[in-house]
């Protein structure tokens, strides 16, 4: 058989050039221009919006958005990881039933999830009316908008990623290496965070950088189950392009995010990198 | 004395059971080879005795000790798996003294004792490698040295040479084996490979469906097999329907005079012939008690195997190589079967 040729490398790198470099190229250009309040923006150079940026109150928005996701993230993996050790330790068929299910999952849209759990967490009709039978609380209240709400949605819908992500290697971490450190001495828990945890930390940071990155680009749960102060940025990013009609800073706020995102990547990669090496 | 002792050691999966009341005791410092094919429930035993299986029922005791519901990492065992289950996230000194570190030895003492694991196994120096740097060889060594890293009250082994080619296999049988005599360790293997069980074993312990068969010296069971499977499992040899009349043994319609040496177990009902190929002595036709055709000559370099028909029956017998006569297909022989060596099993 031939060896692929070489140029076939080129239409990718084409493909990522028309849709990823020249709208990133367009999105930098207009986070300079200047903003036209009347129509779109007027191309030029200044960095009025970027300045605008660097304010304490989108200080503080750029926290609650790394924070929520970093929090989201943190608790899928928490939650997937154990959840897929022992869905890897059972039959095949529960195996695939379970993986289906989770699949199913993600053909959800956001706004039926977010919808949904706004319901199940309101007043009315919502989860407090159980806790008030059952004799647990007082009276029904609202759980909704709240950080708590808006955290639930967004583990809800990373948590079948981190899943997927870590299931793969998890599947094919040899069993005997538990038995192992079993008779080696080690309790069960000790075997797992020794010895499982240890093995499959790419995986975890995997996981982990996937749920950080898919909600950190969230923006209907925090309208839908946040309050006001919850808000990331990303829904201020659609607040200032589709209904302050301020592209530019928009923009601005875009690549701030991108930056701050591909950071905090980078920080993760790395010290899963560098705890495997030592 | 006695350092494992099992009684009536029962397990079942199901319905499927994969121990049947199995008994045995194990004195200090043997080497004990677990023999059996697929699925006769001898890897359940070793798992059994390390407490990755709980038993169905029956006790095990381990210096005297009842172990039965005692948890795994309290056993003090070492154990070799059948897929190694190194630690790749570890280095081959970390994975030779995890168990110490998990019973908290300082740092100092963990490097000593690694060099001189890894000093026993012939490995000297290699601590600091990455287990997917090692080749099969070294990796098994690194897994012998991580199961006697406590010097363990037991040392288990599981298939531990299935996965090396046959020139290294005999090597490290015959490795271990004097690792095992310099250390004075009890130990007991899983194989399935007969050659592998005479070559190390003080005691082998031959199973088939989650029964002990025979528990005796490699010598003892391959000279005085206790029935036709064990005969026919461990060596080759010829299995013979026959009967037992009056100091006789009736086969293939000659009548041979039971001698001094041949070991009847049984004498009524339907019994069989043990003779192995090495004990048929191939005579010219007429001079023999069996008459039997040529079928097969299988050149082996150290022996040669003839295949024979007599009766219907196939027999092998082998040549030494001393053995100057050649014989080819049709050749028509006669056979003896050397006095003091045939055994008759059911």
């Amino acid at each position: 058989m031939r060896a692929t040729p070489g140029w076939v490398g080129l239409w990718p790198a084409l493909m990522l050039a028309i849709f990823f470099l020249v709208p990133f190229g367009i999105m930098l250009a207009v986070s300079v221009s200047h903003r036209d309040p009347a129509g779109a923006f007027i191309p030029g150079f200044e960095l009025t919006h970027y300045a605008r940026f660097l304010s304490a109150f989108f200080a503080k928005v750029m926290a609650v958005s790394v924070g929520v996701s970093v929090a989201a993230a943190a608790i899928c993996v928490v939650l997937a990881f154990p959840f897929t050790v022992f869905l890897a330790s059972m039959s095949h068929r529960t195996q695939t039933v379970a993986l289906v299910v989770l699949l199913s999952v993600l053909s959800l849209s956001e706004v039926i999830i977010g919808f949904s759990l706004s319901t199940l967490l309101s007043k009315t009709a919502g989860i407090s009316n159980l806790f008030y039978w059952l004799g647990l609380i007082a009276e029904p209240r609202a759980y909704t908008p709240s950080l708590f709400a808006l955290v639930t949605g967004l583990c809800y819908i990373g948590f079948p990623f981190a899943v997927l992500v870590l299931y793969p290697p998890v599947s094919r971490l040899d069993p005997e290496i538990v038995e192992a450190a079993r008779v080696m001495g080690a309790s069960a828990s000790r075997a797992f965070f020794g010895v499982v945890v240890p093995n499959l930390r790419g995986a975890i940071v995997g996981a982990f950088i996937l749920v950080f990155v898919f909600t950190l680009g969230s923006y209907l749960l925090p309208q839908l189950l946040g309050r006001s102060e919850d808000w990331t940025l990303s829904v201020h990013i659609t607040d200032q392009a589709i209904y302050q009609t301020n592209l530019p800073f928009a923009a601005a706020m875009s690549i701030f995010l991108m930056l701050v995102a591909l950071a905090l990547v980078g920080l993760a990669s790395l010290a899963g990198r560098q705890r495997r090496a030592a | 004395m006695t350092n494992l002792r099992i009684e009536r050691l029962c397990k079942t999966f199901g319905t499927f059971t994969a121990l049947d009341d199995v008994s045995l005791e194990i004195p200090t410092g043997k080497f004990v080879c677990l023999l059996g094919p697929s699925g006769c429930g001898k890897t359940t035993l070793l798992r059994v005795i390390a407490g990755l299986e709980a038993p169905s029922g029956g006790r095990i005791f381990v210096n005297g000790e009842d172990q039965t519901r005692m948890p795994t990492h309290r056993r003090d065992m070492g154990m070799v798996f059948q897929s190694l289950a190194l630690f790749p996230h570890l280095d081959v000194a970390g994975n030779i003294t995890y168990p110490l570190a998990i019973r908290g030895a300082d740092r100092a003492s963990r490097a000593a004792r690694a060099e001189e694991l890894l000093e026993l196994v012939r490995l000297p120096g290699m601590g600091a490698r990455r287990i997917d740097q090692l080749s099969g060889g070294q990796r098994q060594r690194v897994a012998i040295a991580r199961g006697l890293a406590i010097d363990p009250k037991v040392f288990l082994l599981d298939e531990p040479l299935s996965a090396l080619d046959a020139g290294l296999r005999e090597h490290m049988q015959i490795e271990l084996r004097q690792i095992q005599q310099s250390l004075g360790v009890t130990t007991i293997v899983v194989t399935h490979d007969q050659k592998e069980a005479l070559t190390m074993a003080d005691l082998v312990i031959v199973m088939k469906d989650g029964v002990i068969q025979q528990a005796g010296a490699p010598m003892e069971i391959y000279r005085n097999p206790a029935n036709a499977f064990v005969a026919g499992f461990i060596g080759t040899t010829n299995l013979l329907p026959c009967a037992i009349h009056d100091g006789t043994i009736e086969v293939l319609g000659a009548r041979l005079p039971i001698t001094e040496g041949d070991r009847i177990g049984v004498d009524h009902g339907a019994v069989q012939l043990s003779v192995r190929p090495e004990h048929i002595g191939i005579v010219p036709t007429g001079k023999g008690a069996i008459e039997a055709e040529v079928t097969f000559v299988r050149d082996l370099g150290e022996s040669r195997h003839v295949l024979l028909q007599a009766s219907g029956q196939e027999i092998i017998a082998q040549l030494t190589p001393e053995t100057q006569a050649s014989y080819r297909p049709g050749d028509r022989v006669s056979l003896d079967f050397r006095p003091g060596e045939r055994v008759v099993v059911t």
